[in-house]
């Protein structure tokens, strides 16, 4: 096992180190100056603001620095703003953005496992074909329509919540339900075809014929035996739970990142573009990291393969 | 019954040779075959065409291509035609769907829009598909030291969410209908060429591709011709996935401010200008998204009759 986390390690912090290389000569490729504005600017301004973000260095040395200060955790700063750190953002934007993020995925994880459970064990019936509607609709209506909508319904119209912006537990409950929809139509659907998989197999017939009540062969056979691909699904789910609300952040109006990564593509922000990703790929790489080690633990062919 | 009679009352003295003959007519064509054989590709069409819902999505599919190609063309309105006295109206029988701040006429803006998100989306599937089949197939046919560096290269790349690279490429793009297709596509070959290699590692083993090879088959020949064609059915299933959610990306990329420029009409940018209009004209938002829906909804429910028809084992 320890063996099998440190080759992770090590695969992790390479990619780490890749993924940073790339972006900023990613960002250093994006035409135009960075202090472009309308205005005339002096000479000597454009010199001293060159001067202090270090652009006047070669290309090599910038990659330098922004390298060594990575490693000192300090992501740069931002362009248009003085005095906002890209940490700073993440600092304050990232408890918004994982409570809404771990809030949808905890919600749809349940709510979809729930119908899907539902559907396979009523297979064919009535149930079973509005999960299948419920999840095709899930997957088709783009999630800023979907979250348009319960904000003009439940907010505007029946004035159940607020409209938007993040000051209490009520601002919490429609972005979580936008950022949930899509996860509960994905997970029903899993369930329901993993379910109807297990279902088939020849253990099932065994426990039936072993003479075990319904209750049994369900609860101990079919579901522990599904849950498997939904874990499998987990690593995906929480990078993005993370770092994929942007718009459901957007239009609720709520401080996370993701609104914080679209006001800086807005304004042309680059270095905090480049700071914000970089964070938003390390989230990502760890998670990944983290549950490949949890596989490690569930599933002994996984870490003697890897 | 008859028979027996007949023979009571014929005349014995009268028994001709020709009686006598074997009769082999019942085995004459005993191996002519009474049915057309059935290819894969039209036993999964037969599968198709009985899927009633798969049909209806196909056919609503083909409508909305053939109105995104000809109502623009038709129509008395065009895409950036502004009319300063007909600003926000809602649907009349002049303007179908109504018009938005500008006075544009909304309809003829959905189709047009139709136009730039399927070309999107389309031309996506198609790079995806080639870029993802060549790349997958190369890494599976050659394996070992090749496989392991280009899948290392894959995993690099899908260690980040796909929009983040789709975002930083659009920066240094600049928006545009090309350079949405190719940021999109450059990230999004990734899904095939795993797909596509996990295939080739399985059959490459098979005799046919082995005697391919004693007549002196290339391997590119031999991925191209041997190996694809008995991929095909996984691939096809991935590539409807792939429009829905390539028409995804560009609404997302609309909807944060990296789409197509303007006047140009996309769903995206129909659909996010609509939502910023909810409170005052959900019309507005209305139209778009129910054409994106309704669009989305057909190519996922072709996408799952077409997996029922080319792979029944996947059937539920």
């Amino acid at each position: 096992m320890g063996k099998y986390v440190a080759k992770r390690f090590v695969s992790m912090v390479i990619t780490l180190f890749l993924v940073a290389t790339v972006t900023f000569f990613l960002m250093h490729a994006v035409p135009g100056q960075p202090f472009e504005i309308s205005r005339e600017t002096p000479e000597s301004v454009k010199e001293a603001l060159y001067a202090k973000y270090g652009l006047d260095r070669p290309l090599s040395e910038q990659y330098v620095i922004y390298m060594k200060n990575l490693l000192r955790g300090d992501f740069g700063v931002s362009m248009k703003y003085k005095s906002q750190t890209v940490l700073g953002k993440v600092t304050s934007g990232m408890p918004v953005s994982a409570v809404i993020g771990f809030g949808g995925v905890l919600a749809g994880c349940l709510i979809g496992a729930g119908f899907g459970i539902l559907a396979a064990l009523k297979n064919k019936g009535v149930t079973d074909y509005l999960v299948i509607i419920l999840a095709i609709l899930g997957v088709s209506i783009p999630n800023f329509v979907f979250g348009s909508l319960i904000q003009r319904y439940f907010a505007v119209e029946w004035k159940l919540f607020p409209i938007q912006g993040w000051k209490g537990a009520e601002y919490v409950i429609l972005p979580v339900m936008a950022a949930a929809f899509t996860n509960v139509a994905y997970y029903a659907r899993m369930l329901r075809t993993s379910m109807l998989d297990v279902m088939g197999q020849d253990y099932i017939y065994t426990a039936k014929s072993k003479g075990l009540n319904q209750n049994e062969i369900v609860g101990k056979h079919i579901l522990r035996n599904s849950f498997l691909p939904l874990v499998t699904s987990l690593g995906p789910m929480c990078a993005g739970a993370l770092t994929g609300n942007f718009v459901i952040e957007k239009i609720f109006n709520v401080p996370g990142i993701g609104q914080s990564m679209i006001s800086s593509i807005q304004n042309s922000d680059y270095t905090m573009i480049m700071g914000l990703t970089i964070i938003f790929a390390f989230i990502s790489v760890i998670c990944y990291f983290l549950v490949d080690i949890i596989y490690g633990i569930v599933d002994p062919r996984i870490r003697i393969a890897g | 019954m008859d028979e027996k009679l007949n023979v009571k009352d014929m005349d014995l003295r009268n028994l001709d040779d020709s009686l006598f003959e074997k009769d082999d007519s019942a085995y004459a064509d005993a191996d002519k075959l009474n049915r057309p054989s059935v290819t894969y590709w039209s036993d999964a069409w037969r599968r198709f065409r009985g899927n009633k819902v798969a049909m209806i999505s196909a056919v609503i599919l083909v409508l909305v291509i053939l109105m995104a190609v000809f109502q623009p063309m038709t129509s008395p309105y065009t895409y950036d035609e502004q009319d300063l006295f007909a600003i926000n109206q809602g649907p009349s029988s002049e303007h179908w769907f109504g018009t938005d701040e500008l006075g544009r006429d909304i309809f003829v803006r959905c189709w047009e829009g139709a136009r730039v998100s399927l070309l999107i989306a389309f031309v996506v599937a198609v790079l995806n598909g080639t870029i993802g089949i060549l790349y997958g197939g190369i890494a599976g046919y050659f394996g070992g030291l090749a496989d392991n560096v280009m899948m290392r290269f894959c995993e690099l790349i899908a260690s980040i969410p796909q929009m983040l690279w789709v975002v930083l490429l659009i920066l240094i793009m600049r928006p545009g209908i090309f350079p949405i297709i190719i940021a999109i596509a450059a990230t999004g070959w990734i899904g095939t060429a795993r797909l596509f290699r996990g295939q080739v590692f399985s059959l490459k083993e098979s005799e046919f591709v082995m005697a391919s090879r004693t007549m002196g088959a290339g391997s590119i020949w031999i991925i191209l011709k041997h190996l694809l064609p008995n991929a095909m059915s996984p691939i096809i299933i991935s590539m409807a996935n792939v429009i829905p959610s390539a028409i995804f990306s560009e609404a997302f990329l609309s909807y944060i401010g990296l789409g197509v420029p303007l006047p140009t009409a996309s769903w995206g940018i129909l659909a996010s200008d609509g939502a910023n209009k909810l409170l005052s004209y959900p019309y507005q938002l209305l139209f778009p998204s129910l054409l994106i829906c309704i669009t989305m909804l057909c190519f996922n429910l072709m996408g799952d009759g077409l997996r029922d028809a080319l792979d029944p084992r996947m059937r539920q």
